[in-house]
């Protein structure tokens, strides 16, 4: 097989425009968030000051080799996440490193930066960390399960493993979205998505008020701005896994960023209204709503 | 010293005996030194302007005056907008507000977690108990002089002052940082000795090395 070196740039290109538009549309999300608590919010760049800040810091300590990965696995599990899925369908320019499995390496991308997050900050020690860890893993597990029978149930429906043909079978209309064609899916994959987000009612992982901040306790300056950078890519890299997968994915660039923002509004929404559920009854809330849904949807295609 | 942080030997449940020594498993020892800032001056302004717009503050109420910082997080303050957060971990805060009076034991646990704080870090100083005891002058324990034990940047009289005077001196801790006069932690590091010092005068327990990040 040839391989387009081409098309290297191009994908860091993609990158480049995600994360600012990750770091842009975050600190939008909190504002929008800040607002309905009638409170003026965070400014528009706060997330690049922060950035550029914690980088700027002069010191840092470590705990240890995993403690060095730990971010590192997070960032890696991101920026995979985003490669290896079409950003915009039917351009050659942003299909990125797409191939023919990728619906089950993205799965597998989607749970890598949590895994290396696990085994770097137990390294720190900190014992925060750790009920941070065993809360996220738990709650991650819940929550990944209906997303993953939704998945199955796609591929079994479009008889394909590969995001670009999932793509491609839902073009020519609305009514083509796997929205429409299969809606005990998405149901099930956007109940999943809410609980992914890490926004409330889900948010017990991070838990600012109770568990000083969850695992990141010990992480700071270079570690903590590693992690930021992946909290503005790997919310829009699962958002484009959703929007190619569910809502019949994007042409171009103006249809993008539309897409990513109204599907990001679904948990700010949520999150807003809902208060936050600890960590047995979110797992609970996901096995007796979300995994019957997938199931369903697996058992009707 | 208190017997659990003295040096032993433990067995293990696996029947292993091993050798513990609290005061070197859990902390560094090693002094802190003088962090150079970035070597083109360019760089160091945007940093400065970075960290002046990005104030992390240590969620660590001190005294009666952490009472006035929480108001700064509702709608009516709102220090959001002027990029002041709370960080609940000394590691990733940046400024540390000493709010109001500092009895003897809670200096113990300030200089620890100020030492954790990463370089460079600010510390504001709230209300007249900072300044010079304020109403506690005359008290057995609690500390009269905040810039004998920590490098300040920056005082807020009142007793107690008003959210809108920190908001005021968030600002003028912002035009001290992008001056580059925030340099507290360096100052620390060059006067390491006499800080710990006058540390070691009022806290006579002193069950911890002398730096624990």
């Amino acid at each position: 097989m040839q391989f387009d070196w081409m098309k290297i740039p191009y994908a860091l290109l993609t990158l480049f425009i995600v994360v600012n538009f990750g770091m842009l549309l975050g600190a939008f999300m909190q504002k929008i968030g800040a607002r309905v608590g009638r409170r003026y919010g965070i400014p528009i760049h706060q997330n690049y000051l922060d950035l550029i800040k914690n980088y700027g810091l002069r010191s840092s300590i470590t705990h240890g080799t995993m403690f060095y990965l730990g971010p590192v696995f997070r960032l890696s599990g991101g920026v995979g996440l985003l490669l290896f899925v079409p950003t915009i369908h039917g351009s050659e320019m942003f299909s990125n490193l797409s191939f023919a499995g990728d619906l089950i390496l993205a799965l597998y991308f989607v749970f890598f930066g949590t895994l290396g997050m696990a085994l770097g900050a137990a390294e720190s020690g900190h014992p925060y960390s750790a009920i941070g860890i065993t809360r996220g893993l738990s709650q991650m597990t819940a929550a990944e399960l209906p997303f993953a029978l939704a998945v199955f149930s796609v591929a079994l429906q479009y008889q394909t493993l590969s995001v670009t043909d999932i793509v491609a079978a839902q073009q020519g209309g609305v009514l083509t979205w796997t929205l429409f064609t299969n809606p005990l899916a998405v149901t099930a994959a956007m109940l999943s998505f809410l609980g992914s987000m890490m926004r409330p009612p889900f948010d017990v992982v991070l838990a600012p008020q109770e568990i000083p901040i969850g695992p990141p306790t010990e992480y700071h300056s270079s570690y903590l701005a590693l992690m930021q950078t992946n909290r503005a890519i790997f919310p829009i890299a699962k958002i484009v896994i959703y929007m190619n997968l569910f809502f019949g994915g994007a042409d171009n660039w103006p249809v993008f960023f539309l897409k990513v923002f109204l599907i990001y509004m679904v948990s700010v929404f949520v999150g807003v209204v809902f208060p936050r559920f600890r960590v047995e009854q979110s797992i609970r809330w996901f096995l007796v709503w979300a995994v019957p849904l997938g199931v369903l949807s697996v058992v009707v295609v | 010293m208190k017997e659990e942080l003295l040096k032993r030997w433990v067995k293990g449940p696996d029947g292993v005996e091993f050798e513990v020594e609290p005061l070197r498993d859990y902390y560094c020892e090693a002094p802190p030194t003088v962090m150079p800032a970035a070597y083109s001056k360019i760089v160091e302004s945007l940093f400065n302007w970075a960290r002046s717009e990005s104030l992390w503050i240590l969620g660590f109420g001190t005294g009666c005056g952490a009472i006035e910082m929480r108001p700064l997080m509702t709608p009516r303050f709102d220090a959001y907008r002027y990029g002041v957060q709370w960080r609940p971990t000394p590691r990733q805060a940046n400024l540390f507000i000493i709010s109001g009076y500092l009895s003897v034991k809670t200096l113990k646990r300030a200089i620890r977690s100020y030492e954790q704080m990463q370089n460079p870090k600010y510390v504001i100083g709230l209300g007249s108990c900072t300044i010079n005891g304020g109403m506690y002058w005359d008290s057995y324990n609690t500390i009269k002089r905040l810039d004998d034990y920590l490098p300040v940047d920056l005082y807020i009289a009142g007793c107690m002052p008003r959210p809108e005077a920190l908001l005021a001196g968030f600002e003028d801790l912002k035009k001290i940082i992008r001056a580059g006069k925030g340099e507290g932690a360096n100052q620390y590091a060059a006067n390491f000795d006499w800080y710990k010092a006058n540390q070691k005068k009022v806290i006579h327990d002193w069950d911890m090395p002398d730096y624990n990040w």
